[in-house]
């Protein structure tokens, strides 16, 4: 049988607005983060008395202009952390009005449910489980990323004004911890973006376009109208969408 | 006639309705998208401010400092104070990161005598001894560099607020800032009022109970432990009460001028 076009919404407005401009300021966050913790680079990743990993060798420094900037850089950061904060505080506050939060924080089965996504992407294992936006490994990356950002506001807060917001450095586990966990968690940004964009790339252009245009175009059966009622052929979509196309 | 008009047009097809709200959205992607990227240029490339009693910073960027600091000192407060640490926690070789302004060869501490601007022409001289002979308070505190490193250190000296006590200096300390200098003027900093009337700013000239070393600022040094290691004046020469911020060192090259901490 024939297929027929349909419109299904994906991502609201303000979830395709937020993300794209969170994607600049946060590369601004990482760049100018760089320029301050060049100034005392004292991370490693040691095991067993050696060292694997420095935080940055040399090589990676020269090659994006990071040595001696550190002033430059807290001017960038302290400005760019407003429009960081302020979006992901929107984002929230959105995402919790609206009811989006459903489709988004992790379910009880969201973790078991983890790992067979996991497994289906790897092409370990041929089903995935049913969704609906989101599949489970989604839905935690998506919750943890947001959880992420809280955490880099209120380490970077705590790393800022120490005394001031002494409870705040308390709540880190004091100001070396602190600036660690603001450090890592920018590492997690990284390889968060790493992954994100190769999912990207395989989920294919009508997944990337729903984030900028909204919906996803998907073939589906045509439906039989019997006295205004539409009847499915068959149940071949998992996905119904929430909100009805704008008409 | 609108009304009529809009009912008669056609029902837009499914391809349409797509092709519509693509073109719609991704001419608004890349407009929003242009438009920041010419911002960040224009941000990026902005001008240098003149120096004054700033210099150094990207003219936009420097407003944003002073309005953040603006912020922030909303959060002020000589409540607020810093975490101190037993004496077995401080260090025993206290980091030097700097001579500016104290490298001037042939200094002699026993001749040096704090200058205080007391009025125009008017100055005050105080010797060592009289600071010594006022009550001495401790504090064993994380110093903390705007590099990032931090370190406990133990300081002892007169505290700022008993100094102006004493000195009878209450009436010009109502002024909104403090300024320090070193004696050859090299170094300088600029100080908010409420910050250096917090209660545990030091004039210090012990460090793990010696007498400070000539490196660390003898004879007489500032320990402001609410602000970054850059307002940390070592070898006061002069202080000074203004309403306007007085000259400073580092935010004369880029540096946020209240660095609080």
């Amino acid at each position: 049988m024939k297929t027929i076009k349909v419109i299904k919404e994906k991502h609201p407005l303000v979830m395709r607005w937020t993300h794209w401009i969170n994607f600049p300021i946060l590369g601004i966050m990482i760049w100018s983060g760089m320029l301050i913790y060049w100034a005392n680079d004292v991370y490693t990743i040691r095991l067993f008395g050696h060292t694997f990993v420095h935080f940055f060798p040399e090589w990676f420094y020269n090659a994006l202009h990071i040595p001696h900037r550190l002033s430059e850089g807290m001017a960038f950061h302290f400005l760019f952390m407003w429009f960081f904060t302020l979006n992901g505080f929107f984002y929230i506050i959105y995402t919790i009005i609206s009811g989006e939060w459903r489709e988004l924080v992790p379910q009880r089965k969201s973790f078991k449910e983890a790992w067979l996504v996991i497994l289906h992407d790897l092409h370990i294992r041929k089903m995935a489980p049913p969704q609906n936006k989101y599949n489970a490994a989604q839905r935690i990356a998506y919750t943890a990323i947001i959880v992420m950002g809280f955490g880099s506001v209120i380490t970077g807060l705590a790393i800022y004004k120490p005394v001031q917001f002494y409870w705040l450095c308390w709540l880190c586990g004091g100001y070396h911890l602190a600036r660690i966990l603001h450090f890592a968690l920018t590492l997690g940004y990284v390889f968060f973006f790493i992954v994100h964009v190769v999912q990207v790339i395989l989920a294919g252009w009508n997944n990337f376009r729903s984030v900028i245009s909204g919906f996803e175009v998907v073939e589906e059966k045509p439906k039989i109208i019997v006295a205004g009622k539409a009847l499915p052929l068959t149940k071949i979509v998992q996905l119904q969408p929430r909100h009805e196309p704008k008409k | 006639m609108n009304l009529k008009n809009k009912k008669l047009k056609k029902e837009l097809t499914v391809d349409q309705k797509i092709n519509r709200r693509n073109f719609i959205s991704f001419a608004t992607f890349f407009v929003a998208g242009s438009t920041a990227v010419g911002g960040w240029k224009w941000l990026y490339n902005s001008p240098l401010e003149k120096t004054g009693i700033t210099g150094g910073a990207h003219k936009p960027l420097r407003r944003a400092l002073n309005k953040t600091e603006l912020f922030f000192r909303n959060f002020f407060s000589n409540n607020h104070e810093v975490k101190t640490y037993p004496k077995a926690m401080a260090a025993k070789q206290i980091r030097v990161n700097s001579d500016v302004g104290i490298n001037d060869e042939g200094f002699k501490p026993d001749l040096w005598q704090l200058s205080v601007i007391t009025g125009r022409n008017e100055i005050l001289k105080i010797t060592i001894d009289e600071i010594k002979a006022l009550p001495k308070t401790e504090i064993i505190y994380d110093f903390k560099c705007v590099e990032g490193w931090d370190q406990i250190q133990h300081w002892a000296g007169l505290r700022f607020i008993d100094f102006i006590e004493h000195f009878k200096l209450t009436e010009l300390a109502k002024k909104q800032y403090i300024g320090m200098e070193t004696p050859n003027g090299e170094y300088y900093i600029g100080l908010d009022r409420e910050s250096a009337l917090h209660p545990q700013t030091i004039l210090a000239y012990e460090m793990n109970d010696h007498p400070i070393s000539l490196e660390h600022g003898a004879p007489l040094r500032l320990i402001i432990p609410v602000k970054y290691g850059i307002k940390n004046l070592k070898r006061i020469g002069t202080i000074g009460f203004s309403d306007k911020r007085p000259r400073d060192y580092w935010a004369e090259l880029g540096y946020d001028y209240y660095s609080g901490l």
